[in-house]
């Protein structure tokens, strides 16, 4: 693994995206027309304030997650991915290469999205908006190491789409979004309370309420952070240089 | 100066539980343009992808330049042109280079040479996917070139191409061997046997000729190169001893002799076959 070889694959998935207008606009514009969407929905109460940094986890997790599990699906099937591999390309390369790509995307996406939610749609930060990015970004990195390793484990485009609801959809519903967690069923605020999204989740509301010291916020993205690493572990395992 | 590019000993490679290449032995000299002749099914691609390192082995071993095949070393000296062009179809074929010439570490100023080489100038700004069929599979080929390998391994670069393109493309990795690299070229096209120095007809998985392009239409007395091809077929079939080009047991031939009814089972006997007596 060199540095040179992970910055290149960087560049080169950046580059990528950089060739296709349609999806840098979708990534960037989508999630504000959502969140404004919401905020229209909830007018006159203050459902807003409560859901409203909820929904800026959501999206570089969900945008992430699918972006990379399709791409390194494509890589495998397009047969790029064999060459990369008989060329003297690390593993490591490759993952850390997507990695940072697509953090980068996602620093990019979350700042379109806070300017959009605070300006526009008045959600009020009382925290650091630095460690929102913080957050959001460990976000977006655990969308695309788990995108990664998704990946690994479906044979078509169909297959891998099909793994957003069944791996996603679960942690949307008990992350507290629809209702507070400690108002579900005592079996599923466990469940809930042990997911990795419901860490983004709680993290970024404590980030724009202001209300836990940035002990509690650190536990959570060191939590995120273990599972990024596990899941760039397990995936780079799946990356194998000799196949059937 | 290694003799030989390529060495295999009683290789072995299984798809599910078919035996795909059952014990072969082969040796490819260095500096010439060896093709591997055979139908679709017959084994080429497994033996390809073993020679670059990236196919599973059951037993036996493969020797690139001396070195296991898919070592690291080696990795910076063998080009790989998979069967499908294995290109970024979003990436102009500029783009596409420059990223494969920094994994492969290759000076920036290789990609305008393979660029030339292939004869891409024209397209260098395209994106890869609105390229043709052949446009593309010369982008591969010209990443297979990058940092100049002393082996570029080739599956069917010229399938699906028309005759004037697929000449193109002969001249150039003419030019190629005449600088010194080897390469290892598959097809399914018997005709493009005559443009190889070396052939090695596969079957089944088996390899039932080494020879060359002078020898085949000599010894076999046929006209073109799918007609030899065919009565070699014919040959092996019938009896288990038949050797074509002289070369006796020096360079790669069958390795170890079957009984003609094992081989008139085709296909469906692949699974059990057993090693016979030397």
């Amino acid at each position: 693994m060199t540095p040179k070889r992970t910055l290149a694959t960087a560049g080169r998935v950046l580059l990528q995206i950089r060739n296709d207008p349609r999806t840098i606009a979708l990534l960037l514009i989508v999630p504000s027309l959502l969140i404004g969407l919401v905020a229209w929905i909830f007018d006159e109460t203050n459902v807003f304030a409560t859901i409203g940094p909820a929904m800026l986890a959501l999206f570089p997790f969900i945008v992430m997650f699918l972006v990379t599990s399709i791409s390194t699906l494509r890589e495998r099937r397009s047969g790029t991915l064999e060459r990369l591999l008989s060329m003297p390309l690390g593993r490591g390369d490759f993952i850390l290469g997507y990695t940072l790509a697509f953090g980068i995307l996602a620093v990019v996406q979350t700042a379109v999205a806070v300017a959009y939610a605070t300006l526009v749609c008045g959600l009020e930060i009382e925290g650091s908006v630095w460690m929102l990015f913080v957050v959001a970004i460990a976000d977006a990195l655990l969308g695309t190491s788990l995108g990664l390793l998704a990946s690994a484990f479906a044979r078509t485009e169909f297959q891998v789409v099909q793994f957003m609801p069944a791996l996603v959809f679960p942690q949307i519903l008990l992350g507290g979004i629809f209702l507070p967690r400690d108002q579900l069923p005592q079996v599923l605020e466990t469940i809930g309370d042990w997911l990795l999204l419901s860490h983004a989740i709680d993290a970024l509301t404590a980030v724009a309420s202001g209300d836990e010291d940035s002990g509690y916020i650190w536990l959570r993205i060191i939590f995120i952070g273990c599972w990024i690493l596990g899941a760039i572990i397990v995936g780079s395992l799946t990356l194998r240089r000799r196949t059937h | 100066m290694m003799n030989n590019a390529i060495e295999t000993r009683g290789l072995r490679i299984s798809r599910g539980s078919t035996m795909v290449i059952d014990g072969l032995d082969l040796t490819v000299p260095g500096g010439a343009i060896v093709g591997l002749l055979g139908p679709s099914g017959s084994g080429k691609t497994t033996l390809l992808r073993a020679v670059v390192g990236v196919q599973i082995l059951a037993g036996g071993s493969v020797n690139v330049f001396g070195q296991s095949a898919g070592s690291a070393s080696l990795r910076h000296r063998v080009g790989y042109m998979t069967q499908q062009a294995s290109i970024y179809d979003d990436l102009s074929v500029r783009q596409n280079l420059r990223y494969f010439a920094r994994v492969q570490g290759a000076p920036r100023s290789d990609v305008e040479r393979v660029i030339d080489c292939t004869d891409l100038s024209e397209q260098a700004d395209r994106l890869a996917r609105s390229l043709s069929g052949g446009q593309a599979s010369r982008v591969s080929l010209a990443a297979a070139m990058l940092g100049s390998p002393d082996l570029l391994v080739l599956d069917e670069p010229t399938v699906g191409l028309d005759p004037v393109l697929r000449g193109d493309l002969w001249a150039i990795f003419r030019r190629l061997a005449e600088d010194g690299m080897t390469l290892l070229v598959s097809s399914h096209v018997m005709d493009e046997a005559t443009r190889c120095d070396r052939l090695l007809l596969m079957r089944e998985g088996d390899l039932i000729a080494d020879t060359t392009p002078e020898q085949l239409l000599t010894t076999t007395g046929a006209d073109t190169a799918e007609d030899a091809f065919l009565r070699i077929i014919e040959t092996h079939d019938a009896g288990p001893s038949y050797s074509i080009g002289g070369r006796g047991g020096r360079s790669a031939s069958r390795s170890r002799p079957r009984s003609p009814t094992h081989l008139l089972a085709d296909g469906k006997s692949l699974g059990v076959r057993k090693k016979g007596p030397q």
